[in-house]
């Protein structure tokens, strides 16, 4: 049975080498990542498996969530079918031991991008664009009048002890010049059930599992998150620098979703708007972005029209935030920094020229 | 009950309960408030099971929880093996009543089985219903019950019917069902394949349990052999797997699986992750029995061997006829005992990202649908798990009696 297996697994390998053996004389964009995962037929993507609204699995079996959607734009890109994936759980500790051994193509797991992470003499990974700003917020009822962190001077705030949250909350607090009497505890379980008993009036954590957290209340309406951020925590797509094709192809998929969501373009209108731009020569900017003209899409080693695929797969960026973690979706969290460049936010995609 | 109960003997269970639990004043307090804190206890755990807990979460996800992600339109094959499984299960059950250990007295449906086999219906009839399962689901769970219980009541009635010849081939039954199973999960042979990492839930847990505790066994005989051997390399070789072995939690072997293998092996020729994990499920518990069994082999004595070399039997054929059967008996509870562990143990597996029943249920409780129903899905998951190991528990306990009437136990050198 397992040498079966092992002769079945052996196959496509001896395959893609073949591939990557021709792709070797071919020239153009050489990617072995990419030659293994069409071999293969299916994108390996490494996520939480675990987290609300980043990814999990719904009753029917299948995956959903934010990191979810990345792996379906990056297989519809590369593969023409978003359901071509094969989704790895990875815990924290072992993420970046799957991605740099090659168990995963592609890591989407709610990861922070930071510097020694993204250094060769670190983990050497390649970070793709932020598709998620998450950091440190606080929550408060909203019958309490705090609005803001100033507020809290002088109250009660529970925190899970340590862990950089209550060193942060500590920070900043004390740049406000405000006191307060932290509540300390040793598992989130714990600081939620206090706070919730009314022990302390604010509670603090990441905003994303804030808002995960407070779908599990008696009554989620009555509790605000504040808009002040205590912390840093861009949370980025990852693959390996050892393949910097591979690394490109990944992050112009992510950027693709977020400048259709600036050009307007949904899963519902993409085909009124290709048909628009293949009709109308002016409108250069979306012939070049749906591959109409130009050879964006083979520059990356991807089809001509991998922007058609991907937003037709998971919609564009605003569209994945609002089903799977904004005000449509159980999380209900506000866009905040998440929100376009011209709406203030941060999410921002270079000109696809 | 209590007039039946032969008095002189014993007291009726009434009376003992009063004489042990209020004897004396003190104890009579002693005894209240514990009844007092066990109702309590007792009265909340009711109320929040009844009124405040939402079932809904087991109910809408009973699939998820059964098989993980199992493609459905292959999921016939699940039920197929089910109901081999439970032919199997009706068929050996009858047989064992049929034909009794010599000493034990033969009765086709003892206490025991009569409730086992109300409980069984009861069950059947109850548990589908409780999940609000479709009915089609639910007429399946029916089917199978109804044929475990008829092949159990055909192999009682007709079993001594078959001619002795035949019988022998009867327990072989299950090491061919346990193949047929194999290819009917994972596919080939004309099945469409279903690669393991959609394999979850029960299924998953069940079949890494079996698979490891199959394998561990005769592993753990060859070590326990091999450490006990006069050959230097061997004797060296078991000592320092076993000790190795011994000395490293679960979880960090697990880690060394799933992520050292595919740095020294190029990608694509390491085994599945779960593979992987099964192997060291199985490598680790493989050292636990070793032990267990080498106790066994120290508890023969040495003369039982001595003689068998004397009568010119070569040494395999002492150790397997003479040796191991002794030695298996007295380490048969200290190696269920190992077997339950490993039960246990598969839990560890949702640490490193597979979809067990408790990886399963920690994914189900991450859907913004079925958030902070922990309470729940863990109870019902404590409730699987306690099954699942008292099995194991009395059907040892069942195979102990057995081996010890069958013939005594004591070597009478």
């Amino acid at each position: 049975m397992v040498l079966l297996h092992r002769f079945t697994a052996v196959v496509p390998l001896i395959a893609s080498l073949a591939l990557v053996g021709c792709a070797g004389d071919g020239g153009g964009v050489q990617s072995q990542k990419m030659a293994a995962i069409k071999a293969r037929g299916s994108l390996i993507c490494g996520v939480d498996g675990k987290l609300p609204g980043f990814s999990f699995v719904g009753p029917d079996g299948r995956y959903s969530g934010l990191d979810v959607d990345i792996c379906k734009a990056t297989a519809a890109a590369v593969l023409s079918d978003p359901a071509k994936v094969t989704y790895r759980d990875l815990s924290a500790t072992e993420r970046f031991a799957a991605l740099s051994s090659g168990e995963v193509d592609l890591l989407s797991r709610n990861t922070t991008m930071t510097l020694s992470r993204d250094a060769p003499g670190g983990n050497a990974l390649a970070f793709a664009p932020t598709t998620f700003f998450d950091g440190q917020a606080v929550m408060v009822p909203a019958t309490s009048g705090i609005r803001s962190l100033k507020d809290l001077a002088g109250k009660p705030i529970c925190v899970e002890t340590g862990t950089s949250t209550e060193l942060n909350l500590a920070d900043r607090m004390r740049e406000l010049n405000a006191t307060y009497t932290p509540l300390k505890f040793q598992s989130g379980d714990q600081t939620f059930a206090a706070y919730l008993q009314g022990r302390c009036v604010a509670v603090t954590s990441d905003r994303s599992q804030l808002a995960a957290k407070r779908t599990g209340f008696p009554n989620p309406a009555e509790h605000l998150l504040l808009p002040d951020m205590l912390s840093k925590e861009p949370l980025n797509p990852a693959t390996i620098n050892a393949d910097p094709a591979w690394a490109d192809a990944v992050r112009w998929v992510v950027y693709s979703l977020i400048q259709a969501e600036e050009l307007g373009v949904t899963a519902a209108n993409i085909d009124a708007k290709v048909a628009e731009a293949k009709a109308n020569k002016n409108l250069a900017q979306l012939r070049r972005f749906f591959g109409v003209e130009g050879d964006l899409g083979k520059q990356l080693g991807l089809p001509a029209d991998f922007v058609v695929r991907t937003v037709k797969a998971v919609g564009n960026y605003g569209e994945m935030f609002e089903r799977n973690v904004g005000t449509g979706s159980p999380l209900k969290l506000e866009r905040g920094m998440n929100q376009q460049w011209r709406q203030g936010g941060l999410m921002y995609s270079p000109p696809f020229l | 009950m209590a007039s039946t109960a032969p008095l002189v003997v014993r007291a009726s269970p009434l009376r003992r309960l009063q004489k042990e639990l209020f004897g004396s004043r003190l104890d009579g307090l002693i005894s209240i408030a514990l009844l007092a804190a066990l109702l309590a206890a007792g009265l909340g755990f009711f109320r929040w099971a009844l009124f405040q807990a939402q079932w809904a979460v087991l109910s809408a996800n009973s699939t998820l929880f059964a098989v993980g992600r199992y493609p459905v339109e292959q999921q016939w094959r699940l039920w197929l093996l089910t109901s081999l499984l439970a032919l199997a299960t009706g068929l050996s059950w009858g047989l064992l009543r049929a034909f009794p250990g010599s000493g034990a007295v033969r009765a086709l449906w003892p206490r025991n089985d009569r409730w086992a086999a109300s409980i069984l219906v009861v069950l059947a009839l109850w548990r589908p219903m409780a999940l609000q399962l479709t009915l089609a689901i639910q007429a399946r769970w029916w089917g199978i019950a109804a044929l475990l219980l008829l092949a159990r009541w055909a192999a009682g009635r007709y079993g001594p019917a078959i001619p002795q010849a035949c019988r022998r081939l009867i327990p072989l039954f299950w090491p061919l069902l346990y193949l047929v199973g194999m290819v009917l999960i994972s596919g080939g042979l004309g099945l469409v394949q279903v690669p393991p990492s959609e394999w979850g839930g029960l299924l998953l847990t069940v079949l890494m349990a079996t698979f490891a505790i199959l394998l561990c066994f005769p592993l753990g005989v060859l070590l326990a052999l091999g450490r006990r051997s006069e050959l230097p390399l061997l004797r060296w070789g078991s000592v320092i797997y076993i000790e190795f072995i011994r000395g490293a939690p679960l979880i960090t072997l697990l880690f060394l699986g799933q992520n050292i293998l595919g740095f020294l092996l190029p990608g694509g020729l390491a085994p599945d992750r779960v593979w992987r994990a099964a192997w060291v499920l199985t490598f680790f518990a493989a050292a636990y029995v070793a032990e267990a069994v080498r106790s066994g082999l120290a508890a023969v004595p040495a003369g039982q061997l001595e003689a068998a070399r004397s009568l010119g039997l070569p040494m395999p054929l002492a150790l397997i006829h003479v040796m191991l059967p002794q030695a298996i008996r007295v380490a048969l509870p200290a190696t269920v005992g190992q077997f339950i562990t490993l039960l246990q143990d598969t839990t560890v597996l949702s640490l490193i990202g597979l979809l067990d029943l408790v990886g399963t249920a920690r994914t189900v409780m991450a859907n913004p649908m079925f958030l902070g129903k922990n309470a729940e899905v863990y109870l019902v998951l404590a409730i699987l798990f306690w099954t699942c190991c008292a099995a194991l528990g009395l059907g040892s306990r069942a195979l102990e009696t057995r081996l010890n009437t069958h013939s005594p136990s004591a070597p009478q050198a």
